[in-house]
C-alpha cells in the first residue's frame, strides 16, 4: 500500500536547525509591538517618580486638550474595570498580600507605578501630553533596604501594619526526612566544624530583549488580548477571574515573543490597564513600554540575605545546614512572588547527604519594584550559597574543593535518593560529570599554575572556582503544587490532529520565547509517529488555538509538554490501529507499528498511518463503531520533579593591583538525561551561563537613598556584551530520567544556576591566600580591589584567628578577615 | 513636517515627516519595516541596526529626516533574489538565534563588520559586536556564526 519507508528513524538526539529561523533571520516576525489594527489608539503611562506617597489630586485638563488625545484615565476613573494584579502562591495562610491594584487611586508603593494612562492617536503624541498630566504628591516615608525593613519602623504599606509578609519553615525533624538541625550544630561546635556565612543575591532585571507590549481589540464579540508573554493562558485567567469577563469571551494570543527569562511570567498592571481602557472606549489600543519603564515596572529578581549555618565532622564530613533567609518581594506579592525564595528549601541541601536541615524563610515587603522569577527562581540562590560554603568547609578542613564534595555528594549507586529535604532524586552520576569536567578543564594542570603563580608571587592571580549543582524543574506535579497552596496545577496539554494529506498538526499548550519548540517538538512527533520532520506543524501560543495549557517558565515545556506529546502521539497510534487493522484484514493483536508504518507479523502487508488518516477523513471503510477519527488530545501531570545536574568549572584570573577578573576558561558538563536537540541544549547552556556569569561579576539593580532606580537603563545597568564574554566548553553525560518516557530533564534555567557560584567561587579561590573568603556580587574590579586592600590592612594588623566565630545577633558575616564589601544600601 | 526622499530596501519613499521623527520609527511607523525592532531608549541595544547607504547605524540614534536623499537596507532587503544573505545563513547554521529580537540588528552590525575586516579574528568579532546586546544567546554561537559567514564569503569571493 505505501511504498519502502526511507525516513530516518531517529529525529531525536540529531542537531536538526530551527524551523523558527526562517522568520527570524528575514525580519518576518510578528511582535506586539508590530501589530496595527484600523482605528486603534496609543496609551502612555504616567508613572509615579517618587517610592511611597499619597496621590493627592491628578490634573488631567491640560492632558486631555492636547492634540491627538482621546481621553485620560486615572485609577479612580478605572475602579470598577481595571480588575487586580494576582498572587497565585500565598506561602502561607496569614501571609500578608497587600491589594496591587493596576492603576492606584490613592496611594503608589514604589517607583514607576502607574498613576494615571493617556490615550491618544499616536505613542508620540500620547507621550507628549503624559507630561502635562499634573499630579499631586505627599511623600511618605519609604522602606527600601531589606534588614531595614524587618525592624517595621517604616511600613511599604502602613495599613499591613507589618512589613513581613510570610514565613515559611522546612525543618527535617519535623517533616520526619532527617535529625535535629540544632542538636547537630550544637554538637559540631564541640568537636566539629561550624562555619557560618552571610551571602547576598542582588536585585536583578531579567532584561529580555523585547520590550512588553500588549494589543487588545475589544471590537468582537471576544476580546482579545495579543501580549508580549510566556503566559497567555494563565494571563487569560487572571482576566477572566478579576475583571469580570466571562473566559469564553477572552482570546489571549503570545506572538513572537522576544525573550522571558521569567520576566514575562507575569500578569502585568499593563495588561489590565489597556484592557479596561479598550473596553471603556471600545477602540483598538496598544501600550508599548519603553527600556526605562522595563526596568522599573517589569518585576525583578533575586534579593535576597541568606544566612547559612554549616555544621561539619573533623574530617569535612556534613552533618547538618540551617538556612535562614530573608527575601525581598518589593512592594507587591507578584504572581509566585512570595514561592520563589521558597523553592530554595529543597535546593540548598543540593547534591549533599545532610543528615539534618532547616531551611526558613522570611518575605519582606519594601517600597520597590515588585520581585519574581527570574531564570531558575529559587534555585540559583540557594545553589549560589550551598556552593560557596562548601569551598569554606573545603578550605577550612584544608583540602582540594572537589575532595569536599567527592566526599559529601550522593554517589551513583544510591539512586533513586531521597533526600533530607524529602525530594526524590530520580537519577543522576555526580562522578561521571565532575571527571568529565576535570579533565576537559584540565584541572590538575591548572592547580599546578596556580601554585607557581603564589609561589611567584605574581600580580594578576589564578583562582579556579567549582559549582557541583542538582536543581528541580519541570514545575511540577500538581498535587505537590496544591500540598503548598499554590494557586494552579503544574499539568500540561497536547493535541495531535492527522490531516487528510499527510500533514500532522501539534497543538501544544507550553508557550515558547525563544526556546525551540517548533523544531523539537517536531523532532519528537516525528519519531514517535515515524513521519518526517518536515511535514510537522506546531501551533502554540493563542488560547484559541491551543486552548489549554500552562505555560512555559520552570524548565518545564520539555519534561511536561514533551511528554504530552508522547502521550498524544500513542493514543493516535492506538486509534489507528483497529483501523489498519479493518483496511489490512488482519486482527489488532497481529499488528507492529514501526517507523510510521502497521504491519501484519509474518507477512509484508502494511499501512502508513498517515494512509489511515486520509481513510480515516474519507471514513467510506472503517470497521463499525469506530469514529471517524485519529486525533487525539493528552494531558499530563508530572509524577515528579526533573533533577538535572552537573559540573561546571571556571578560571578566573584576578590582577590584585587593579581588582580586575578575567575569565580564561569555563567549562560545564550537565546531565540533562536524553536530549532531544543537542544544539537547542548547546544555545540554553550558553546563554543561560551568559546570565549566571553577569550574576557575580557585572549586574546589580541599584537604587538611591530617595528610592530611585539608578540603574534604570542599560546605560547603569550593565548587561554583558560580546566583548565580555568567552566560548564555552559544554558537554554532557546521560543519566536518562525515569520519570518520563523520553528519559528528559529540563535544561533552560540549568546554566544561570550553576554558573554563579563557579565565577566567585574562582575569585575568591585567587584571593584566599591573602585571607579573603568572601566578595559581595557582582565582584566588580573596585569591590574585589577594597577586598584585598581591606584584607591586607587586616593582616598587617593581626593574624586571623584562629577560633571561628558565630553569628552574633544581627551581625552579618562573622569572619574579622572576610574582604566583604559593603553592600547594605542596595 | 519636513518632506524626505528615502530610498528603502530598494523601494524610493516620499514622505512628510516631524523633524524629530527618529528613523527607527519612520522604518516601522511610516514605511512599515517593522522586522527592524527597538530594545531601548538610549542607544545601547543595537537592536533597530540598519544600514545608511551600506553602513551600519543604530536606526534610533538617526534622525528621519538625516535620511533624506539616502539609502537605508533594513534586514528585511538583505535577502536578495530569494537567496538569503551567508550572514543570514550563518546565523540558522550555527544557532546564533533564540528568540531572534536581537537578531536583525546582530545581523546588519555584522555585515558591515566583515565589510570593514573579511577576516576578523575572535576578538575582532566580538569587539565589532559590542554595541549589539543579546539575552538569549551568550554570544557564543552568534561570534561562531559571523566567524562562518567570514569563512563562506571569502570562499565565494575567491571562486567568483
Ligand atoms: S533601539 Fe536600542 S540601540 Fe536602537
Ligand atoms: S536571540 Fe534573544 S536577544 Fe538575542
Amino acid at each position: 500500500m505505501t511504498a519502502v519507508d526511507d525516513r530516518p528513524t531517529t529525529e531525536v538526539g540529531k542537531d536538526r536547525r530551527r524551523k523558527e529561523d526562517q522568520r527570524l533571520i528575514t525580519g518576518r516576525t510578528r511582535w506586539t509591538d508590530n501589530i496595527q489594527l484600523p482605528g486603534m489608539l496609543h496609551l502612555a503611562m504616567v508613572r509615579s517618580p517618587f517610592a511611597h506617597a499619597k496621590i493627592l489630586s491628578i490634573g488631567t485638563d491640560e492632558a486631555k486638550a492636547a492634540p491627538g488625545v482621546h481621553a485620560v484615565f486615572t485609577g479612580a476613573d478605572l475602579a470598577d474595570s481595571q480588575g487586580v494584579n494576582i498572587n497565585a502562591w500565598p506561602i502561607t495562610p496569614d501571609q500578608v498580600t497587600p491589594t496591587h491594584l493596576p492603576v492606584p487611586s490613592e496611594r503608589v508603593a514604589h517607583t514607576g507605578e502607574i498613576v494615571a494612562v493617556v490615550v491618544a492617536r499616536s505613542a508620540a503624541l500620547a507621550r507628549d501630553a503624559a507630561e502635562l498630566v499634573d499630579v499631586d504628591y505627599e511623600e511618605l516615608p519609604a522602606v527600601l533596604d531589606l534588614k531595614e525593613a524587618m525592624k517595621d519602623e517604616v511600613l511599604a504599606h502602613p495599613d499591613a501594619g507589618t512589613n513581613k509578609s510570610a514565613f515559611w519553615q522546612l525543618d527535617s525533624k519535623a517533616a520526619g526526612t532527617g535529625g535535629d538541625v540544632e542538636e547537630a550544630i550544637a554538637k559540631a561546635r564541640q568537636d566539629g566544624i561550624v562555619i557560618e556565612r552571610e551571602y547576598r543575591q542582588q536585585r536583578l532585571v531579567p532584561a529580555f530583549m523585547e520590550p512588553r507590549s500588549t494589543v487588545v481589540d475589544p471590537t468582537g464579540e471576544q476580546v482579545v488580548i495579543w501580549s508580549a508573554t510566556q503566559v497567555p493562558h494563565i494571563l487569560r485567567f487572571a482576566i477572566a477571574a478579576t475583571m469580570g469577563i466571562p473566559e469564553s469571551k477572552v482570546r489571549v494570543i503570545a506572538p513572537d515573543v522576544g525573550g522571558g527569562f521569567g520576566g514575562k511570567l507575569q500578569t502585568t498592571p499593563e495588561e489590565f490597564a489597556t484592557i479596561a481602557i479598550a473596553r471603556k472606549l471600545g477602540k483598538p489600543c496598544k501600550y508599548t513600554e519603553t527600556r526605562s519603564e522595563t526596568m522599573v515596572s517589569a518585576h525583578h529578581g533575586r534579593d535576597q540575605w541568606q544566612k547559612m549555618t554549616l555544621a561539619a565532622e573533623k574530617d569535612g564530613t556534613v552533618t547538618a545546614l540551617k538556612v535562614d533567609l530573608l527575601a525581598d518581594l518589593g512592594a507587591y506579592v507578584a504572581i509566585v512572588g512570595g514561592g520563589v525564595p521558597v523553592l530554595g528549601a529543597w535546593m540548598f541541601n543540593s547534591i549533599y547527604k545532610f543528615p539534618a536541615y532547616q531551611f526558613n524563610c522570611q518575605t519582606v515587603l519594601t517600597n520597590k519594584t515588585w520581585v519574581d522569577a527570574y531564570r531558575g527562581a529559587g534555585r540559583p540562590e540557594a545553589t549560589y550559597a550551598i556552593e560557596r560554603i562548601m569551598d569554606e568547609l573545603a578550605a577550612e578542613v584544608g583540602v582540594d574543593p572537589i575532595a569536599i564534595r567527592e566526599k559529601n555528594w550522593i554517589t551513583h549507586d544510591e539512586f533513586p535518593f531521597t533526600t533530607v529535604a524529602g525530594m526524590t532524586y530520580d537519577s543522576g552520576n555526580y562522578e561521571a560529570a565532575t571527571a568529565k569536567a576535570l579533565e576537559l578543564f584540565g584541572y590538575d594542570e591548572l592547580r599546578a599554575e596556580q601554585k607557581r603563580r603564589r609561589e611567584s608571587g605574581d600580580t594578576v592571580q589564578l583562582g579556579l572556582g567549582v559549582s557541583t549543582f542538582t536543581e528541580m524543574c519541570g514545575l511540577a506535579p500538581s498535587r505537590v503544587l496544591g500540598s503548598l497552596s499554590y494557586g494552579a496545577g503544574g499539568w500540561e496539554s497536547a493535541s495531535i490532529r492527522m490531516l487528510a494529506t499527510g500533514t500532522v498538526e501539534v497543538v501544544s499548550g507550553a508557550t515558547p520565547h525563544g526556546q525551540g519548540h517548533e523544531t523539537a517538538w517536531s523532532q519528537i512527533v516525528a519519531d514517535r509517529l515515524g513521519i518526517p520532520f518536515e511535514n510537522v506543524e506546531v501551533l502554540h501560543g493563542d488560547t484559541q488555538i491551543a486552548p489549554k495549557g500552562l505555560d512555559t517558565y520552570g524548565s518545564r515545556s520539555l519534561v511536561v509538554g514533551g511528554e504530552a506529546l508522547v502521550r498524544a502521539a500513542d493514543k493516535v497510534i492506538e486509534k489507528a490501529k483497529p483501523i489498519a487493522a479493518h483496511l489490512l484484514e488482519a486482527s489488532v493483536d497481529d499488528l507492529e507499528f514501526e517507523a510510521g508504518q502497521f504491519t501484519v507479523k509474518g507477512t509484508d502487508k502494511g499501512i502508513g498511518i498517515t494512509d489511515i488518516a486520509l481513510a480515516t477523513f474519507a471514513a467510506h471503510n472503517l470497521p463499525d463503531g469506530v469514529e471517524p477519527s485519529i486525533d487525539a488530545d493528552a494531558t499530563f501531570d508530572p509524577v515528579d520533579f526533573s533533577f538535572p545536574h552537573g559540573t561546571h568549572l571556571c578560571a578566573m584570573e584576578v590582577d590584585t593591583e587593579t581588582g580586575q577578573s578575567t575569565m580564561r576558561k569555563y567549562v560545564c558538563v550537565d546531565d540533562i538525561g536524553t536530549i532531544i536537540n543537542p544544539l537547542i541544549v548547546e544555545g540554553q547552556i550558553h546563554g543561560g551561563l551568559v546570565q549566571g556569569i553577569a550574576q557575580a561579576l557585572w549586574e546589580g539593580a541599584e537604587y538611591d537613598e530617595q528610592g530611585t532606580l539608578v540603574s534604570g537603563s542599560f546605560v547603569d545597568y550593565t548587561l554583558p556584551t560580546a566583548a565580555d564574554t568567552i566560548n564555552y566548553v559544554s558537554e554532557h553525560t546521560v543519566s536518562p530520567s525515569t520519570t518520563n518516557t523520553l528519559g528528559t530533564k529540563g535544561v533552560g534555567e540549568a546554566g544561570t544556576i550553576a554558573s554563579t557560584p563557579a565565577v566567585v567561587n574562582a575569585i575568591v579561590d585567587a584571593l584566599r591566600p591573602m585571607g579573603i573568603d568572601d566578595i559581595q556580587m557582582p565582584c566588580t574590579p573596585e569591590r574585589v580591589w577594597k577586598a584585598i586592600r581591606t584584607a591586607g590592612a587586616q593582616q598587617d594588623k593581626a593574624p586571623t584567628a584562629d577560633a571561628q566565630a558565630h553569628f552574633g545577633e544581627g551581625a552579618p558575616n562573622q569572619d574579622p578577615a572576610a574582604g566583604t564589601t559593603d553592600g547594605a544600601a542596595q | 513636517m519636513t518632506r524626505i526622499n528615502v530610498t528603502v530596501d530598494g523601494v524610493s519613499n516620499a514622505d512628510d515627516v516631524e523633524p524629530r521623527m527618529l528613523l527607527v520609527h519612520y522604518l516601522r511607523e511610516v514605511v512599515g519595516k517593522v522586522g527592524t525592532v527597538v530594545g531601548c531608549d538610549t542607544s545601547n541595544c543595537g537592536a533597530c541596526t540598519v544600514h545608511l547607504d551600506g553602513r551600519s547605524v543604530k536606526s534610533c540614534n538617526v534622525l528621519a529626516v538625516q535620511a533624506d536623499g539616502h539609502e537605508v537596507t533594513t534586514i528585511e532587503g538583505l535577502a536578495t533574489n530569494g537567496e538569503l544573505h551567508p550572514m543570514q545563513t550563518a546565523f540558522h547554521e550555527n544557532h546564533a538565534l533564540q528568540c531572534g529580537y536581537c537578531t536583525p540588528g546582530m545581523i546588519m552590525q555584522a555585515v558591515d563588520l566583515l565589510r570593514e575586516n573579511p577576516d576578523p579574528t575572535e576578538e575582532e568579532i566580538r569587539v565589532g559586536l559590542e554595541g549589539n546586546l543579546c539575552r538569549c544567546t551568550g554570544y557564543h554561537n552568534i561570534v561562531k556564526a559571523v566567524a562562518a559567514a567570514a569563512g563562506s564569503m571569502s570562499s565565494e569571493r575567491s571562486n567568483a
